[in-house]
């Protein structure tokens, strides 16, 4: 039953998210006034992926990326399956660290810019994924995921600051617009395609799916701020995580990539101001 | 089935032209014509493409970079020629500094004319080029 339940998790997640990224594009088109691509797009330019040639710089270039597939694979199974919040934090940088050696493996000055800059976005956003950990443990007094979605009082109760903090900080883990330095579709003129300029066939492959299940991650983050043990509040979880799926896309069109500095700089200030803030008034009342 | 046929990823290289076909390339990304319909990306980027659109001409100082892009994609590979002086040269086809056609230099698998080639022309050309790609990969596969 729970190896079942692990193989779920492992096929599920990514359909989900390979259809939330399809939703993103015709949604992302529709605000241009365009009609946009098939909702299986992002399945289609997958499986043409794996049927191409992958042309191959050196051994380590490729071998990064399926570690860093099998990392955020590991981090979707902990999360959905109520474990620790933390190991899955942790576990989920690590798969980030892997895939960003994967860009400095090529050796492509491209790759290399993307590589530096994808380091930049983890180090301005890693803070407040810290503090959503930590707080989160301060509201339920677990770091155990199927504790703090059983309490009775929603999590963003007491952290709305922080909660605020996740969807700015989001904007990078969805590689939306303002903060989209290291790869990006609409980047070509600048740095071609960031970290994932060297990559083909089915490497670049495996990046489309690790990204899938990146955007469950991230959602099932917002979901842990409003689930409870009422079956009631689950419905307003999934809605909350839509909504801000959303406001995530819009903000992406609305926005154009700002340069390192900005996006470090206002990151930091935001963790600064909601999540330790927040934090600091949590310990001063419970 | 076919994948390669639902997502085609295009390279535009812009040979000795004038820019007309460049921007008429540009404008089937538009609103009014949406490749993205097709799943067609605009990609920067050879090792991601599928199909390489070439508009100009072709002249001794661009053969090399054309090689090059052509050699980095991935197979299976078609070439397009966007607007008559990728085609033939066009009305620079007897300037000093042009060698001619883009298939002076690579196999060319569609060629789109016009002057500067209508958006509609490229996206019918380009969806010409998907048949011919998909052709390839099932000879790759044997």
């Amino acid at each position: 039953m729970f190896i079942l339940r692990i193989f779920l998790i492992i096929v599920l997640a990514p359909i989900l998210g390979g259809l939330l990224t399809g939703l993103d594009r015709i949604i992302s088109a529709r605000l241009q006034g365009r009609k946009g691509p098939p909702l299986l797009q992002p399945f289609y330019d997958v499986l043409k992926l794996i049927g191409k040639e992958s042309i191959e710089v050196n051994t380590f270039h490729r071998f990064y990326v399926y570690i860093s597939l099998i990392f955020i694979i590991f981090t979707t199974v902990i999360m959905l399956l109520g474990g620790d919040i933390l190991l899955a934090i942790f576990v989920l940088t690590l798969g980030s660290i892997f895939f960003v050696l994967g860009g400095y493996a090529s050796n492509s000055p491209y790759s290399v810019i993307g590589s530096e800059r994808e380091l930049l976005m983890m180090m301005a956003y890693e803070p407040m994924v810290l503090i959503i950990g930590a707080s989160l443990y301060y509201a339920s007094g677990s770091f155990f995921i199927k504790d703090i979605v059983s309490e009775s009082i929603p999590a963003i109760v007491y952290l709305p600051g922080v909660f605020l903090g996740l969807v700015f900080i989001l904007l990078f883990k969805l590689r939306k617009a303002p903060f989209d330095l290291s790869m990006s579709h609409h980047a070509h003129q600048e740095i071609v395609q960031g970290i994932t300029t060297e990559y083909s066939g089915r490497d670049l492959a495996v990046i489309q799916i690790s990204h899938w299940y990146e955007t469950i991650i991230a959602l099932t983050l917002v979901y842990l701020f409003f689930a409870t043990n009422a079956p009631i509040s689950k419905v307003w979880a999934i809605s909350a995580c839509s909504i801000v799926f959303l406001f995530e896309t819009v903000i992406g069109n609305a926005c154009a990539r700002l340069k390192w500095q900005v996006a470090l700089k206002s990151t930091w200030i935001i963790t600064g101001i909601l999540g330790v803030i927040n934090l600091v008034v949590l310990s001063f009342f419970k | 089935m076919s994948f390669i046929k639902k997502s085609p990823w295009i390279l535009h290289y812009d040979g000795t032209s004038c820019n007309g076909c460049d921007i008429e390339v540009l404008a089937c990304l538009t609103p009014l014509y949406d490749i993205e319909r097709f799943g067609i990306i605009n990609t920067g980027n050879p090792k991601h493409a599928d199909i390489l659109l070439i508009t100009g001409s072709v002249n001794d100082q661009n053969i090399p970079v054309i090689k090059q892009l052509y050699e980095q994609m991935a197979d299976p590979k078609v070439v397009v020629a966007v607007g008559i002086c990728a085609t033939s040269g066009g009305i620079f086809a007897e300037c000093y500094n042009i060698v001619g056609g883009i298939d002076k230099v690579l196999p060319v698998d569609v060629y789109v004319p016009g002057c500067a080639a209508r958006p509609e022309s490229i996206i019918d050309g380009v969806v010409k080029a998907l048949d011919i790609l998909g052709e390839k990969q099932k000879t790759a596969r044997k």
